[in-house]
């Protein structure tokens, strides 16, 4: 469980995290999304005490990092792909992180085949390709065997086997009962492995919620109507509420009634229909949405929200 | 690879307490071993500390009957033997600031603080393993470099033994001389947090310094330049103690006070900002 409340973070003039407040919650993936810059990876340095907040405060398990007893068997972290210096073997930089939470020395070797570093454990670091290095951080993370755990951008720099490996290892850890957070800046990625996502934009919390929620929220959702009679069917779909929209292709784009709704509609007043085509927006519409920075579009995702 | 096994084969065999300080000394000696900056510059200390005193011992011998009567009398066997501690110095100064630096510019600072939040905790580690390896190492230089120096001041050359007045102290305080100027460097590191800008401020302190100082009036001069570090390394290395300089377990006693100083501050910074 992780519990961040009015979180502050101010660079000098600029406030990279903004008043922010959410719950990560165990047993699910909770994505951490938002564009590049927004504030993710600043957040996530505050939950793991290393940067300090300027306002508010964050919690682990109901107690601030600093004073947990065993961080490591509490928490783990993929915060950067390079952490770990290049010098040192893959079993040396564990086994030193091991030490500190007097973690015992079995449980590094099987990290390293859990990720499958096994083979090239004592070869030194800095000659990892960056999916090597991307595993032996989340060999790190694993290493405690810890109930929370945290992952900035797991994927970058992950072939498609790697990047299914990830996703299957996010899933059960979630499975296990753990706290899962994981930030991306890609909806797409999420949309496969998380269960809820936390959206922030400029270090405000945009939404909270399950991902299925976002999508059928999203104003990029809307039924395509043609019909001859379209414009006493467009006076009759008006009076029961529906936001109409003329497209350049001479169709009429449908917010707030389903696709059903409307042909019954233009059944009882008698009106033919050349298309009753429903449009369900992707998860990435509707990220691309919330992230975008016009008030008025805000505006209408609030009319839809409050519709249904 | 579908199902993903991760909860571990063996139970933790820790689960009350709290980590601490014997986890993370062991944590710091492993970091300190397992990077080559180490051996190389440990190996180095040991090169520079003994070849030198060796080459210069030698050719001390070489050179004594063209020698004039006052080096004759001024000559400190004791001192010949150790010259090789003022390059050993600037390695070892070096392999200080790398243990701390080398977290910054690696980004392992981030895993070690992860892994101990406690910041002034793991300084301590590393600033204790850092001391007694660098002590160890450097007690080992002083003496191979007394004893072998002293074999090849053969006669006419004059030589010492331990037992001759101030010998043992000077080749001891050495190797805490070497200690101290190394803990300086991790100080200075981590109030610096940069590889080249720690490096430099510590060759600045040991080198450049002294230069600056020197060509003020000697009513100032006289009065400061026994409190600089490599004044106090003359001091220490030296058998018979010169006229302005600090006594050298004085001077021993200021370098510790500039290494706690510099620790400290570190500490503070280390303490108060982002990692």
């Amino acid at each position: 469980m992780i519990e961040a409340r009015e979180l502050t973070k101010r660079y000098g003039a600029k406030v990279a995290v903004d008043e922010l407040s959410f719950d990560v919650r165990p047993g699910v993936v909770t994505g951490f999304l938002g564009p590049n810059g927004s504030g993710k990876s600043t957040t996530m340095r505050m939950i793991m005490g290393l940067d300090a907040p300027d306002a508010g405060s964050v919690s682990v398990n109901g107690q601030r990092y600093h004073d947990l007893a065993w961080p490591l068997r509490e928490v783990g972290a993929l915060l950067e792909a390079r952490a770990i210096h290049p010098g040192r073997s893959a079993r040396a930089h564990l086994r030193m992180l091991a030490e500190t939470n007097k973690i015992p020395p079995q449980r590094i070797e099987e990290v390293l085949e859990l990720v499958g570093l096994s083979e090239v454990a004592g070869r030194r670091a800095g000659k990892f390709s960056l999916g090597m290095g991307q595993r032996l951080g989340i060999a790190a993370a694993l290493l405690g065997d810890p109930g929370v755990l945290l992952f900035d951008e797991p994927v970058n720099g992950l072939d498609p086997d790697g990047i299914r490996w990830v996703r299957n290892l996010l899933k059960s850890l979630a499975r296990d009962g753990r706290t899962v957070f994981v930030s991306s800046h890609l909806m797409s990625e999420m949309a496969l492995t998380a269960d809820e996502v936390i959206v922030i934009g400029k270090g405000r919390l945009i939404t909270q919620q399950r991902i299925d929620e976002l999508v059928t929220m999203s104003a990029q959702r809307y039924v395509s109507v043609r019909s001859p009679a379209i414009d006493r069917l467009a006076a009759a779909l008006m009076a029961r509420g529906a936001t109409l929209q003329r497209e350049e292709d001479g169709s009429i784009a449908v917010r707030g009634l389903e696709a059903s709704e409307i042909g019954e509609i233009a059944a009882n007043g008698g009106f033919v229909l050349h298309e009753l085509a429903p449009h369900t927006a992707s998860l990435e519409e509707a990220y691309m949405e919330l992230t975008d920075e016009s008030v008025e579009y805000r505006g209408a995702i609030g009319t839809g929200a409050e519709r249904r | 690879m579908s199902q993903v096994e991760v909860a571990p084969t063996v139970p933790p065999a820790q689960t009350t307490g709290r980590y601490g300080l014997s986890g993370l000394l062991r944590s710091e000696w492993t970091k300190l071993l397992t990077v080559r900056s180490t051996t190389w510059s440990l190996g180095l200390v040991l090169v520079l500390g003994v070849g030198l005193g060796a080459l210069a011992t030698a050719e001390t011998r070489a050179h004594w009957a063209d020698m004039s009567f006052v080096e004759r009398l001024t000559f400190d066997a004791t001192r010949q033997s150790l010259v090789g501690v003022f390059f050993a110095q600037l390695v070892i100064g070096v392999l200080g600031v790398l243990v701390m630096s080398a977290e910054y510019g690696t980004g392992t600072i981030r895993a070690s603080l992860a892994a101990a939040p406690r910041r002034p905790l793991l300084l301590a580690a590393k600033s204790l393993v850092f001391a007694a390896v660098s002590l160890v190492v450097s007690e080992v230089v002083a003496f191979v470099a007394y004893f072998l120096g002293q074999a090849l001041l053969s006669a006419p050359a004059p030589h010492t033994t331990l037992s001759s007045p101030g010998a043992l102290r000077a080749v001891v305080g050495s190797g805490v001389y070497l200690c101290l100027l190394g803990l300086i460097g991790l100080g200075l590191a981590t109030i610096i947090r940069h590889t080249a800008g720690a490096i430099g401020a510590f060759v600045g302190i040991l080198l450049v310094l002294p230069l600056i100082i020197a060509p003020l009036p000697h009513s100032i001069s006289d009065r400061i330049e026994r409190y600089l570090p490599a004044n106090i390394g003359t001091s220490v290395v030296s058998a018979h103690a010169g006229g302005l300089s600090l006594s050298p377990w004085a001077g021993i006693a200021v370098l510790c006070a500039y290494a706690a100083a510099a620790l400290v501050i570190g500490g503070i910074v280390l303490v108060r900002s982002d990692a």
